[in-house]
């Protein structure tokens, strides 16, 4: 039990710590790190796959995860990485939770697992850290939005002048 | 002062393939050199038969070292220009325009951020900071690219990245399992840096959109426009005023730039007819 608590109370400081926690209160703090877990992957290990169910997302402390997208007949695409301060997937808190890209761990990546299905069953009690969640996962959105914008863009195609 | 629309003939020193479609040419002169560019500058390449088009200098000459241009191949001139072997001869104008701040960013943090082919001009500021790197506050280059094919200056960037006092950080639009480095846009680089927005000076060069989306993020980080300069790129003819080719508004690119503090060019780069 002290060791569960010991471990339930790093973790608590460990996510107030994070940039993606920043000004959270201490009582949704609380509840949010009652359902999390150190977990360390390997350079090479897969975190998920896609079509894989999204029951879990990491918030990164150490080491890069890349994102990628298996292509048929040509090899996969890397298509983002994160990296510490970052947090990895928003599948667990939309429907139909299942994952819709690869993530595999480019180094020795250091995370925080926080279990989906109990943070969302947390949410639906409590409206008010479902609200402050929702929030903080729509700027993460906002932000891979205007990315992927910009690099449709493929602002470093030539410029057929001289 | 030799007549500036007139080519000074250089002789192709060496030639180095930086990308499928980039090359790097090391260029000495025949009799007298043009004057020592300063870092930011460009010149007037002379295509012998085909034509003259600005390039930026990518390598000061001094002390043995070539004046070195780094050149894309996208149309008639500079695919005549990647097209030329040791050996060949070029005219050379200039140098040309304006240069990067590096005198009054002494005493102060450093980033300089690249996109593409913009890393050229900025080569010899990194390498300037680099060399008195006494004079600096922390330094950061972040660079960004489509691919990992297209990253200029390779062994150049792994000797910066072999140092400690300057933090190079390198992101690509999309890669291949192999790439071990980071995907993403240039901007996504700049949480990793520290900002002291009271003592920065920040220098970017690249796609006008990845400077404006820079800028923009640079500014909600506190700094002031006026401590962000950026190298600007338009269709420069003469080079020294008089055919208007260049023209920005009231700015001519190629006296009054291509290096401007934000302020001055920013307001112009969002008019959408310009």
């Amino acid at each position: 039990m002290t060791e569960v608590v010991a471990q339930r109370q790093s973790i608590r400081d460990l996510l107030a710590a994070h940039p993606f926690f920043a000004d959270l209160g201490d009582r949704d703090l609380d509840l949010i790190a009652g359902c999390g877990q150190n977990r360390v992957f390997r350079p090479g290990q897969v975190l998920f796959r896609e079509g894989d169910p999204a029951d879990w997302f990491h918030v990164i402390r150490r080491g890069r995860i890349a994102l990628g997208i298996s292509i048929p007949g040509r090899e996969d695409l890397i298509i983002d990485t994160l990296g510490p301060g970052e947090v990895l997937g928003w599948s667990w808190l939309f429907p139909p939770h299942v994952w819709t890209m690869d993530a595999t761990a480019l180094d020795t990546v250091h995370v925080i697992a926080l279990d989906g299905v109990c943070l969302r069953g947390k949410c639906d009690d409590d409206p008010a850290l479902g609200y402050s969640l929702a929030r903080r996962f729509a700027g993460i959105l906002s932000d891979r939005l205007a990315s992927t914008r910009l690099r449709l863009l493929d602002i470093y195609q030539a410029d057929p002048h001289g | 002062m030799a007549d500036p629309m007139t080519p000074v003939r250089y002789r192709v020193a060496a030639k180095h393939q930086e990308t499928s479609d980039t090359w790097t040419l090391d260029l000495r002169p025949l009799a007298g050199p043009i004057a020592t560019p300063r870092p930011g500058q460009f010149t007037m390449l002379y295509a012998f038969g085909r034509g003259e088009i600005p390039i930026s200098v990518s390598g000061l000459p001094g002390e043995g070292s070539p004046l070195r241009h780094t050149i894309r191949a996208v149309g008639s001139v500079s695919e005549a220009l990647c097209a030329l072997v040791p050996g060949d001869e070029v005219g050379v104008r200039g140098p040309f325009g304006t240069s990067w701040g590096l005198e009054r960013a002494e005493g102060r943090d450093v980033v300089m951020m690249a996109g593409g082919i913009g890393l050229a001009p900025l080569r010899p500021a990194v390498e300037h900071v680099l060399e008195h790197r006494d004079s600096y506050g922390r330094f950061a280059v972040l660079i960004g690219c489509r691919t990992p094919r297209d990253l200029l200056f390779l062994r150049q960037l792994e000797a910066w990245r072999g140092r400690f006092d300057v933090e190079v950080e390198v992101t690509v639009d999309s890669a291949d399992p192999g790439w071990h480095g980071d995907v993403g846009v240039v901007t996504g680089l700049l949480p990793r840096i520290p900002i002291d927005p009271d003592n920065i000076t920040v220098m970017m060069c690249g796609p006008e959109v990845m400077m404006r989306f820079g800028a923009r993020a640079m500014i909600e980080r506190g700094v002031a426009e006026a401590d962000i300069e950026l190298s600007t790129e338009r269709n420069m003819k003469c080079a020294i005023g008089h055919c208007g080719h260049c023209q920005l508004g009231p700015k001519f690119i190629c006296m009054d730039g291509p290096v401007f503090p934000l302020p001055e060019v920013g307001p112009l780069l969002a008019v959408r007819s310009l």
